[in-house]
């Protein structure tokens, strides 16, 4: 096996969010010139505000009934992201480059039927001894694909059916540090030589009361009025939750040559450790991080996506780590991705890297997402931007992508 | 640098320096291979809550009186702190809570039971509400810090990775019942890239309770032969009528070859190679054809560099579903050709019944054991072999013979193929 590590490249995308779906629709939004208005429902999670997902056609990435029939909401988002990246990347339909294309999908897990729970909820409350009626309940109320649409690893199981990807296939579980995984280790695979091409990437449906629940067993989440990441920086904290599928095809850029295709932008590197929490740890395991990847980054103005979720004290220890890379000769032109998209956990890395590379390949960063102060302007073609993921419980995440020296695609 | 360092590849060769196993046979190494040795059967009538009404009344559970109220997610840690930590002391790697190396753990979905469900529905806060909105207006004026820890999704690697003191951020990992391979899988190639000199691989399953049993029975997938529960799991043979829900855990401790020889270790088995192949047919069946599951165990051979003709037994998947364990002859008859004629195929889920998400790493465990010894143990309840099923299944009695080397299976829905092969250290 050869020492000399080949590069990874983006070349393919699939994205949508609360914002609407595709790259360009998402670039034309967020380089607009204004502050971007993000997309609220303040209703449907009550007292929570979430970024809904938009609208998506299923059937054109999932054109067979009976298998829409045997996925949720979650599964549908995932199946259809991670199409849209097979389409974006001229795989769709190559049974040969099916074959050999490799997957890691970040998950959590699909919907419960809220209305089976609330009715055995119900009927078992109070009850002396509740176990005969929970039995009866769950063999009348579940059906069979009602488990299949949960099942964590069935979002990839689905893509291999639906879109045919068949070489490894992994699920990593877990919220926003499944995500990082995911990408990093698909990075780690391609440039030893383990794969040439990956599809990577997850979905998260913020409509969901028994995720709010989950969330909200830390009381973690926002009940204000919606605020930008960086309002919330002086209260007691919190997050608001955002709806996203985000996959993207990773390819070594000998294989991505070999079938004449551009990139978007090129992954430099993915770090990543796990801190415990206590007070300044994040920040000290941040700083460790940094060290690893500051020789590639030279000094001057910066532009970074920040996925700060809100919850304190990291918020304001994401905030104090960003700020602090002045003392690097680093000026950071901070964007809050969280305040346009919210927290979309399994989602988030994968959104972030996505961002980066429209930001990249178009020659344009994003405007600042609010009117704080915080988000410095940036003008000019950003070379390389910076992501900084702290996940809301565990995890700790920096990524830098940047520009490889060849014709980008998706840049006029 | 000893020329075992490097396999045909020119990759770093991964060895195993520690395993640790807890089933429904016993606790450790010791309970468990005397057990499957002599063929008994950990399954019983389910104890932990009330089966009636259920179509499957029997599993290999786990029940500790200590642990006091069932927990799903908390059970599956404990089981694999067992594990993991006979094996990391059979390794000596590392010092007390601190293993220097990265976590792989492969574990059920994470999910708030109905236990703790009702606790948060009993709470008074919501007492004016319904459904959700109640379990909601309770968790707000509450105090649900433990369940925030236990029931995320990534919590049991979580909690692992306080316990052993990990490097990095820990993977947790699914692909359904080939969870545990994966768990092994994803160690190795940590290790052949270099990343790390060793890699801690849990596979860990605790998880039954009444809605699990419910939703494998709507799949019609479990056994319901609840009148002999130590004769329900039959793989292979002509009257199984499904597979039989199980929890335990296994441990491997991976190093790289010179990294055990550098520090003294005892190297227990070498992991040869590993294959994989996503199928594309169905979410609960596999490829009419075989041709996932023939690629998977190809792709194995392949990655180790070795023939049919070297492979000395195999490991089954073996779950004693009507199509796993057809499909299973017919991959492997298409894969190994007449060389499967010499070969023995021993289930362990004969004894233990189906650990799910850790039975592929309870499977390597035991086919190191396997090799250690030179005794294959048997696939038990084997009165009636399946006549379309024509290999030797080590039917009811162990056999002794030199092993050197073992093929692994594991096959999960959502068309998940993974295939292990070890060997012997080489001498």
């Amino acid at each position: 096996m050869s020492n000399e590590k080949t590069e990874v490249w983006i070349t393919g995308i699939g994205l949508v969010s609360s914002l609407g779906e595709g790259p360009e629709t998402h670039r034309a939004q967020l380089t607009s010139g204004k502050v971007p208005l993000p997309v609220v429902d303040t209703e449907d999670q009550a007292p929570y505000l979430v970024h809904p997902i938009v609208d998506i056609d299923v059937g054109t990435q999932i054109p067979k009934r009976s298998d829409q029939r045997q996925m949720g909401p979650w599964q549908h988002l995932g199946v259809y992201a991670a199409g849209l990246a097979l389409d974006d990347a001229g795989i769709s339909h190559n049974p040969e480059l099916l074959a050999a294309t490799n997957m890691i999908v970040a998950a959590g897990g699909g919907e419960r039927d809220l209305e089976v729970d609330t009715v055995i909820m119900e009927k078992i409350d109070g009850v002396e001894n509740p176990g005969p009626i929970l039995n009866a309940s769950l063999n009348s109320e579940l059906r069979p694909t009602l488990f299949l649409a949960q099942l964590s690893n069935l979002m990839a199981g689905n893509i291999s059916i639906v879109h045919g990807v068949t070489d490894s296939s992994r699920t990593f579980m877990g919220e926003e540090a499944a995500g990082i995984s995911a990408i990093e280790t698909a990075t780690a695979q391609i440039e030893h030589g383990q794969g040439e091409i990956f599809l990577v990437g997850g979905a998260y449906i913020a409509e969901r009361a028994d995720m709010s629940m989950l969330m909200e067993f830390g009381h973690t989440l926002w009940q204000d009025d919606f605020a930008s990441i960086w309002s919330r920086k002086d209260t007691d904290g919190g997050m608001i939750m955002g709806s996203a599928g985000a996959f993207l095809i990773l390819e070594s850029r000998k294989h991505a040559e070999a079938r004449g295709v551009k990139p978007y932008a090129r992954i430099n590197a993915v770090v990543s450790d796990r801190s415990s929490r206590q007070a300044g740890a994040a920040g000290t395991v941040a700083n460790n991080l940094f060290e690893k990847i500051s020789d590639r980054i030279p000094e001057g103005p910066l532009p970074v996506l920040s996925s700060c979720c809100g919850v304190q004290p990291q918020l304001t220890e994401e905030y104090d780590f960003l700020n602090g890379l002045a003392e690097h000769g680093i000026e950071p032109a901070i964007r809050g991705v969280t305040t346009v998209l919210g927290n979309t956990l399994e989602a988030q890395f994968p959104l972030s890297v996505i961002l980066a590379s429209l930001a990249i390949s178009g020659g344009t960063f994003f405007d600042p997402f609010d009117d704080s102060g915080v988000e410095k302007e940036f003008s000019g073609d950003p070379e390389q931007v910076l992501i900084s993921t702290w996940a809301h419980w565990r995890g700790e995440c920096l990524a830098l992508v940047d520009k490889p020296d060849v014709t980008l695609r998706g840049g006029d | 640098m000893s020329h075992f360092s490097k396999d045909h590849k020119g990759r770093p060769v991964v060895v195993v320096t520690g395993i640790g196993i807890v089933t429904s046979l016993g606790e450790g190494k010791e309970d468990n291979w005397q057990n499957l040795t002599t063929g008994l059967s950990g399954v019983r009538k389910i104890s932990r809550f009330p089966t009636e009404g259920l179509r499957t009344q029997i599993a290999g559970t786990i029940t500790w009186e200590q642990e006091g109220r069932y927990c799903a997610p908390m059970h599956s840690i404990n089981l694999a702190k067992k594990s993991a930590a006979e094996a990391i002391e059979q390794s000596g790697i590392g010092s007390r809570g601190s293993f220097p190396g990265p976590l792989f753990v492969a574990n059920s979905p994470a999910e708030t039971n109905w236990d703790q469900r009702m606790v948060v529905y009993g709470g008074q806060a919501g007492a004016d509400s319904t459904g959700y909105d109640r379990l909601l207006k309770n968790v707000r004026a509450g105090d649900f810090s433990r369940y925030y820890s236990l029931f995320q999704f990534a919590s049991i690697a979580d909690h692992l990775a306080d316990a052993f003191g990990t490097r990095g951020q820990p993977i947790s990992l699914t692909t359904a019942c080939a969870s545990g391979a994966t768990s092994v899988q994803l160690g190795v190639e940590a290790i052949r890239r270099g990343d790390t000199d060793a890699a801690l691989c849990i596979g860990t399953d605790g998880e039954i309770c009444e809605e699990m049993v419910v939703r494998f029975n709507l799949l019609s997938a479990l056994s319901t032969q609840n009148d002999d529960p130590q004769g329900a799991s039959k793989p292979f043979s002509k009257t199984r009528d499904g597979f039989v829900m199980a929890e335990g855990s296994a441990t491997l401790v991976l190093e790289s070859y010179d990294g055990a020889k550098a520090r003294g270790a005892k190297i227990l088995g070498v992991v040869r190679g590993a294959g994989e192949r996503a199928d594309t047919f169905h979410r609960t069946r596999s490829t009419p054809d075989g041709s996932a599951i023939i690629d998977t165990i190809n792709r194995s051979m392949a990655d180790a560099g070795m023939s049919p003709a070297e492979i000395d037994c195999i490991n089954a998947h073996g779950t004693s579903t009507p199509e796993n364990d057809k499909m299973e002859y017919l991959a492997l008859s298409a894969a190994l050709g007449s060389d499967l004629d010499n070969t023995p195929i021993s289930s362990n889920k004969s004894m233990i019944g189906h650990t799910l998400s850790a039975a592929g790493t309870i499977e390597a465990a035991i086919s190191l054991l396997t090799i250690q010894a030179g005794v294959i143990p048997p696939t038990i309840n084997c009165n009636e072999q399946d006549p379309n099923i024509l290999m030797d299944v080590v039917p009811n009695e162990k056999r002794i013979q030199t092993v050197n080397s073992v093929m692994s299976n594991s096959f999960g829905f959502g068309g998940q193929n993974v295939c292990l092969i070890f060997s012997a250290e080489p001498a």
